[in-house]
């Protein structure tokens, strides 16, 4: 169709503004001014009861002291790099073992799926409620499994076999790990389907012609799926990555930060300075270093799984 | 290819024990929700209470105005969801079909929202909120009261659209054969009346999609309601939940009473639309 300017184009180009409107005036108003309206906040020391007073870089400042002298704001980058690494290759590599199980024509798979997704539609607090309650030192059920645990092993090995009843959320080298944990249960579903999609639109000729070519499962793999899988990792391994920096309400329901700054995370330690110690100055320039952070690691990530179009027909 | 029937049983029972461990906590939450109080601080735990106390449910319920909440919630989701349907789909029209100059930039604007983290926005969207002229109190420069806090306005409208259904509505119209439009367009039909009498009625599957996760998503969402509403009468469910957790104990009996109560319209509205659902993430075109 020709880009000309005759009637018709032009009529399109007024509907297009009109049904752009009132989207794009929300986008504008509550997206963009805001992005903009934090960006100069960042620059400011402001508490919201009197207006912002222009402090130059100091906020940028005292977030780099911060990370050189290993306080607070150093403490919640480490966590949250802790809990990325924690969640993301174990979360992905089981969503693809999963998915890949489901994809083998069994019957019953919509069942499955049904269970495997349960716990992404539930609410984040509702399961952070749940899991807090599992985690329970005195009656939880994990440390109920873990004197179970205990009694069976007395019995096969037997002798006296103890494991303690661990403190989970309140010890604070393990609260971070158990966070992990009650994530990646959380996460597997969603990442499975996504996973599930792309395996389904491999096309079964690349497979029987591999067998016939006399290659193992393993080889399969890694000659067929892996490589058109890679478009489907990119996506999710972008959006693990934004997901996970962004990680906020299983901190605060369940360990609020503690004990002793172990389990704070970048979203927390803004919320904490904007929203309890009034310093929305500060938390604004924290809240565009976070930005800064996953800006460039999407950018690492789009580029290190570039060239998944493999063309095999 | 069906496997043979020894890798099925081994397919199915992998699948089953993972698919227990994922509903496992949902099993215990329920059981908890059932037990009379004497029965949760037992150890060792029991699966199956012995008494099932349906009073629980009750005592929860009134524990805070969670009637409020549930009615808050429901303005808030709905409120939501429509906007989100009707203004998406009015922008992913004019992105997918019609053409206008700087299309392609605005559209990959509009993409890259998706990309700034919602904190970075919450901050100075709280301030505008508050700082709101004429209302809730305040002045014309917005001073004095506190603006669209703690109101329905206030809440949705900042999430009134997003770039997740403009996205995938996009990419949904573009699949559609614009042989018709050509057609309506030729027995002089208006662009607005392609989009509410053609596109709409043949985007049905990707309406839903979108519906349903924009519902789920505002019903399920925390961090924005804790944030705009301080008033007890205007809290969202999910905020509500707090109540149950003091700074000493948590009743837990009734704190997950309430969860389940939370977790049943979630649970109904996925389990009618789940076809929708991973037909919709296969929609959004993951492949490059």
């Amino acid at each position: 169709m020709p880009e000309g300017r005759g009637p018709v184009l032009q009529g399109q180009a007024r509907t297009a503004y009109l049904f752009l409107a009132p989207g794009l005036a929300l986008f504008f108003l509550f997206v963009l001014i805001p992005v903009i309206a934090a960006f100069y906040l960042s620059f400011c020391r402001y508490d919201i009861i009197h207006p912002p007073t222009w402090i130059g870089i100091k906020n940028y400042a005292r977030i780099w002291t911060d990370i050189s002298k290993q306080g607070i704001f150093y403490l919640s980058l480490r966590n949250t790099a802790q809990y990325a690494i924690g969640t993301i290759p174990v979360g992905m590599a089981l969503a693809l073992a999963l998915a890949m199980l489901l994809n083998a024509g069994l019957r019953g798979i919509s069942i499955y799926r049904t269970s495997y997704y349960l716990p992404v539609v539930t609410s984040l607090v509702a399961v952070s409620m749940v899991w807090m309650w599992l985690y329970d030192p005195s009656y939880g059920l994990l440390n109920y499994g873990l004197e179970v645990l205990s009694r069976g092993l007395s019995l096969v090995l037997g002798r006296e076999v103890v494991i303690p009843p661990q403190a989970w959320l309140g010890d604070p080298g393990q609260a971070m790990p158990a966070i992990i944990v009650m994530s990646i249960w959380r996460g597997l579903g969603y990442n499975m389907v996504i996973y599930l999609a792309g395996l389904q639109s491999i096309p079964d000729h690349l497979y029987e012609a591999a067998i016939i070519d006399g290659a193992g499962p393993w080889q399969r793999f890694r000659s067929v799926t892996w490589p058109l899988l890679k478009p489907t990792t990119a996506f999710i391994l972008v959006v693990s990555v934004i997901g996970a920096s962004q990680v906020f309400a299983q901190v605060y329901v369940m360990t609020n930060g503690g004990p002793n700054n172990a389990t704070t995370v970048i979203v927390h330690q803004i919320f904490q300075n904007a929203f309890s110690f009034m310093k929305m100055g500060y938390a604004s320039a924290m809240a565009f270093v976070l930005f800064a952070l996953i800006f460039v690691l999407s950018l690492i990530n789009l580029r290190l799984l570039r060239g998944g179009e493999v063309e095999y027909a | 290819m069906r496997p043979g029937l020894a890798k099925q049983s081994l397919l199915h029972l992998l699948l089953a024990v993972g698919g227990l461990t994922m509903i496992l906590p949902f099993l215990w939450m329920l059981s908890t929700s059932l037990k009379p109080e004497s029965e949760i601080f037992r150890f060792p735990p029991v699966l199956v209470p012995n008494t099932w106390d349906w009073a629980n449910y009750v005592e929860a319920m009134k524990a805070a105005a969670f009637g409020r909440y549930f009615i808050n919630t429901i303005i808030y989701a709905v409120a939501v969801t429509a906007t989100n349907l009707l203004f998406c789909s009015m922008a992913a029209y004019a992105f997918a079909r019609l053409r206008f100059r700087g299309r392609n930039p605005l559209f990959i604007l509009v993409l890259g929202t998706m990309m700034i983290p919602p904190q970075v926005t919450m901050v100075p969207v709280f301030i505008m909120l508050k700082r709101w002229p004429l209302v809730g109190g305040n002045d014309l420069l917005g001073v004095g009261g506190h603006g669209l806090l703690n109101s329905y306005t206030g809440l949705v409208l900042p999430m009134a659209v997003g770039a997740f259904g403009i996205f995938l509505l996009r990419q949904f119209f573009m699949t559609l054969p614009s042989e018709l439009e050509d057609a309506a367009r030729i027995d002089g039909c208006s662009e607005a009346g392609i989009y509410w009498r053609i596109i709409l009625p043949l985007s049905k599957p990707a309406l839903a999609t979108v519906g349903i996760f924009t519902f789920t998503a505002a019903w399920n969402q925390f961090i924005w309601p804790l944030l705009i509403m301080s008033k007890d009468s205007m809290k969202t469910l999910q905020v509500g939940l707090q109540v149950f957790q003091t700074q000493y104990t948590t009743t837990w009996d009734l704190l997950m009473a309430a969860t389940v109560v939370l977790t049943v319209p979630v649970l109904v509205i996925f389990m009618f639309g789940q076809r929708y659902f991973t037909r919709g993430i296969a929609l959004s075109g993951m492949k490059g």
